[in-house]
């Protein structure tokens, strides 16, 4: 039999989900913050599927392998947090349903050459009600945008936090981190 | 990617890939006895098995000896997270795993345990 209450002993594991869009530095940021390698592995993810075929109109569930980055960073005895890249793929985004169940808060990773990428995380995120910000990757070291023009192209609510951060650099990604959890704490505050 | 440098290298190979199929592992099921998630916790009981263990089997439960997730399981076994689900769910129906779900709704609404999230992290800086 399984357990299933707290004083088994067992750790709990807490997911938190790093988006955005390909190539924005997922992995990287993964692999920065986690304090074991990247893991990869592949899951069946069942997405429904509205039919093109002869059962036109009907909503069919099919199960499709989506392979995705893990790491790892142990909190204590009795939590551990596990940090999840998203696939990048935007035709991927409604299998986020269920990678996205029980998930604590989300990282939109954007590239200020590429903002429309993270476009559909951001919806995403605000739609399931998941706490989530938005971390801009920095491929060079000049800061060339201010967060706020950052805000208005992104259409961002003024409650959600954006930041500037280097996923390669693991202060500045801890850093981004450390926000999310603040605006996690900060948000269920108001409710 | 590494070498996981243990015994169960002689079941992949870089340029090749994995020398079986997955679905080989698991006697061709597709669906575990238990339902696991990727963050279901395992670890192993230390009860003997009932009879001789098969390699998959005997090397999914060489990795629970500390506690650790299906993820985990599955990412270091290099197969699809199913299939880790599947030799997980029989150790665990022989008694030789224990298997915890998570409970994420309880652990994400406390605040007590963002405030411990937070402060973990704020060491790691």
């Amino acid at each position: 039999m399984p357990f299933n209450d707290d004083s088994d002993g067992f750790p709990s594991a807490l997911k938190l989900l790093i988006a955005g869009g390909f190539g924005v530095g997922k992995t990287t940021f993964v692999g920065t913050v986690s304090e074991i390698e990247p893991l990869h592995t592949e899951e069946l993810l069942t997405t429904a599927s509205v039919g093109t075929d002869r059962l036109t109109g009907v909503e069919r569930k099919s199960t499709t392998t989506v392979a995705m980055d893990f790491g790892r960073i142990t909190i204590s005895g009795r939590h551990v947090l596990y940090l999840f890249g998203t696939p990048g793929q935007e035709r991927f985004w409604f299998m986020w349903d269920e990678l996205s169940n029980g998930a604590m808060g989300a990282v939109v990773l954007a590239d200020t050459r590429r903002l429309e990428d993270c476009f559909p995380a951001v919806d995403f995120f605000e739609s399931r009600g998941i706490g989530f910000l938005v971390a801009v990757n920095e491929f060079d070291t000049t800061c060339r945008y201010q967060t706020d023009d950052l805000r208005d192209a992104l259409d961002l609510k003024p409650d959600i936090p954006i930041v500037l951060c280097d996923a390669r650099d693991r202060r500045s990604a801890t850093g981004v981190l450390i926000n999310l959890m603040r605006h996690l704490l900060t948000s269920r505050a108001q409710r | 990617m590494t070498s996981l440098g243990t015994e169960h290298d002689h079941w992949f190979d870089d340029a090749a890939g994995r020398l079986i199929r997955p679905y080989t592992v698991s006697n061709g099921r597709t669906e575990p006895t238990l339902r696991m998630e990727l963050l279901s916790m395992v670890i192993a009981t230390g009860r003997r098995p009932p009879g001789q263990l098969g390699p998959e089997h005997a090397q999914a439960l060489g990795l629970c000896g500390t506690v650790t997730t299906v993820a985990e399981v599955a990412a270091r076994l290099r197969l699809p997270a199913v299939v880790a689900k599947i030799l997980l769910s029989d150790l665990v129906d022989w008694g030789v795993v224990d298997t915890r779900a998570p409970d994420p709704i309880a652990d994400s609404s406390n605040p007590a345990v963002l405030e411990t999230i937070l402060n973990a992290l704020q060491r790691r800086l």
